[in-house]
């Protein structure tokens, strides 16, 4: 108890209760609109979190990922689209429930089990981020290299699409973060004679340019998409008879959701999926999952959002994002001048318990806006795409002006919006990257200390059991689709 | 599903040099060999400041990776071919237009009337005929955006045609 006082202390002054309440707001707005959702809300959100102090900055990049996890699922139910790829799962019973006129029935179950499993993810964060930042205090710099490393083969593993494509993203990541002055040497590498680049690609461009240019990208090529509606008369709390169909299957998928978070990877989307799979091998009644499965419902959507709690496990503790979005946060500690990891659990447990209290009641408040005003949010998505997109043009170039009053910084977010583009186009995720961007400096640094503490010994990495340890689960990482693919052959 | 099989079939037919496959795969090895050329003219540093490994190194084993890597997703791609993307509509390439309209106006004239620009003329081709509508997202918008910006975060933007008026 006295735990939960200290927790939601620091969080209880009027500004930081009014950003969390425009962070939660915001997430749901972003969540709701297909193409956008946290990571690109976060990322256009970033330039403008530089008038606020790093806490309010931080509580409104959490709160705006807790709301907007919440917010795909509405879109996913209404209009058969997730509003985020973390509620892709959700389509899949939520859309057929709403077909047969429950939409307020399928949307009360979605609200529920986010909530649930959003606060069940709070809790884990709050007992395990600790503990992990305290085994952190046993890591050196090749124990950090090992982890990263390990981190970065974690996401081809589990990521979304193919494992290789994933890990060539990745190191293109930690490539960019090259350019500029060697921080080691102060020699100049992939300037080309352009004085801008000396001082290196900055996140915000970037970030930017991947996920919210290439969106733009991406919708110029919908444009004649139509979307068929349904309409949603008022929201409905689950009945009692729905409790106990779903009970089990939100907390087990509050559980992977959390485990799925604490993995560097891309959180939500897997955690959904594999909730969703779950729910459906456990249920009684597996034949009604793709047709209208309460149940179904509830394993996707208790999923992905307890992936929030644990994604920000490893992206505290470590430094490590675990999730496309918690890497836009990690870049918003960054630029604010908090640096993550066991430090901060010492330094600053003010700031933590600010974060940790900011994300349980976004859940809290993502829960009572979803249940009043979920009508309102559905509306949101008649906004034309040909009106919101020029709108979100113009915010994207000013912010990523803003950061270093520099025009070549909008022109390298031009350029990563159209590689963007591409990339998923061909089947490459564009999170690697920003995650390789952000790890880069972390894996090239400790990298070449270590080769200067072992004096130019690479074998001396085997001598240590932290290191080797994460090697291992590199390689079990790596083999892990392999091993999957053969699997899935067989069982076909 | 049928549609995807029909679509790696159409995929199978083609020359392999028109394959998305061999496109992408070979972009990617011609700018990493590029970027490896590029590694060989940074500066060596003397051994007394050499910490570790020389500063070109590192993007070396990064690009020599990424190409060994891109030598595998060819080579698997030929056991299991990826699907052939639909054609991109006319809507895409005009976008792609805007945004080089908008770094030409942007350098050459003004910043926020490169913005406008470019918010009206993707709001057109996208669709968009109604004039307030394209008033809102070319003028309207982009000036509240313009002054949140210069305002509150005291944002000082690029001198041009009409960032000057307003400045002066």
């Amino acid at each position: 108890m006295d735990n939960l006082f200290l927790m939601l202390a620091p969080i209880f002054s009027s500004k930081l209760l009014l950003v969390l309440f425009f962070g939660t707001l915001f997430g749901l707005i972003l969540g709701v609109l297909p193409g956008l959702g946290p990571t690109t809300g976060g990322a256009l959100i970033l330039p403008f979190t530089m008038t606020l102090d790093p806490l309010s900055a931080i509580v409104l990049l959490t709160s705006i990922y807790c709301a907007g996890t919440y917010g795909g699922a509405i879109t996913a139910v209404l209009i058969n689209t997730p509003g985020t790829p973390a509620a892709a799962a959700t389509c899949l019973d939520g859309y057929p429930l709403a077909q047969k006129g429950e939409a307020g029935r399928a949307l009360g179950m979605a609200t529920v089990s986010s909530t649930v499993g959003g606060i069940f993810s709070v809790i884990i964060l709050v007992f395990f981020a600790p503990i992990l930042a305290q085994l952190a205090y046993e890591f050196g710099q090749p124990e950090y290299f090992a982890l990263a490393i390990f981190g970065l083969t974690m996401l081809a593993s589990i990521g979304e699409g193919s494992p290789i494509k994933n890990l060539i993203a990745g190191a293109f990541g930690i490539l960019i973060s090259t350019v500029g002055k060697d921080f080691m040497t102060s020699i100049d590498r992939f300037t080309f004679g352009i004085n801008e680049l000396t001082e290196g690609i900055g996140f915000i461009p970037v970030v930017v340019g991947l996920f919210a240019m290439s969106e733009m990208l991406t919708q110029s090529t919908l444009i004649n998409q139509v979307f068929n509606r349904i309409a949603l008369k008022a929201i409905k709390l689950p009945s009692i008879e729905d409790y106990k169909k779903t009970w089990k299957t939100i907390l087990r998928s509050s559980g992977i959701g959390s485990f799925i978070g604490v993995l560097p990877a891309e959180g939500g989307t897997v955690a959904s999926l594999i909730g969703y799979s779950e729910a459906k091998r456990f249920s009684k009644n597996p034949e009604e999952f793709g047709k209208g499965s309460i149940e179904g419902i509830a394993g996707a959507e208790a999923a992905n959002n307890a992936a929030t709690g644990g994604a920000m496990v490893p992206t505290l503790a470590l430094g490590i994002p675990g999730s496309a979005t918690t890497a836009v946060i990690l870049t918003g500690l960054i630029i604010h001048g908090v640096r993550p990891g066991p430090d901060l659990f010492r330094e600053q447990p003010d700031f933590l318990y600010g974060i940790f209290g900011a994300m349980l009641i976004a859940n809290i408040l993502f829960f009572i806006f979803g249940f009043f005003g979920a009508k309102i949010f559905a509306r949101i998505t008649l906004v034309p795409n040909k009106i919101l997109w020029p709108m979100i043009f113009a915010v994207s170039v000013c912010g990523t002006y803003s950061l270093n009053q520099s025009i070549i910084d909008v022109w390298i977010m031009l350029f990563f919006g159209v590689l963007g583009f591409f990339m998923r186009r061909y089947g490459f995720s564009v999170v690697p990257v920003i995650i390789g961007l952000i790890l880069g400096e972390l894996v090239e640094g400790t990298l070449r200390q270590s080769l200067v503490i072992f004096d130019g010994n690479w074998l001396m990495f085997l001598t240590r059991p932290i290191a080797l340890t994460f090697f291992i689960l590199s390689l079990i990482a790596l083999a892990f689709p392999l091993i999957r693919s053969k699997k899935n052959k067989k069982s076909l | 599903m049928k549609n995807v099989q029909k679509l790696k079939r159409a995929n199978k037919s083609l020359p392999f040099f028109f394959k998305d496959e061999f496109k992408v795969s070979f972009t990617i090895i011609f700018v990493s060999i590029i970027l490896l050329i590029t590694t060989f003219t940074f500066d060596v540093v003397p051994p007394i400041l050499n910490r570790g490994i020389q500063p070109a190194t590192f993007p070396k084993a990064l690009l020599i990776l990424i190409i060994i890597m891109t030598f595998v997703i060819y080579y698997l791609s030929k056991k299991n071919p990826w699907k052939v993307e639909k054609k991109l509509p006319r809507s895409f390439f005009l976008t792609l237009l805007s945004f080089i309209i908008f770094i030409i106006i942007s350098k050459t004239l003004d910043f926020f009337l490169a913005i406008s620009a470019l918010s009206i003329f993707v709001s057109y081709c996208w669709g968009e005929k109604r004039f307030f509508y394209l008033v809102l997202v070319g003028i309207i918008f982009p000036v509240i955006v313009f002054v949140f910006f210069e305002t509150i975060l005291g944002l000082r933007f690029p001198p041009g045609i009409i960032t000057n008026i307003y400045y002066s």
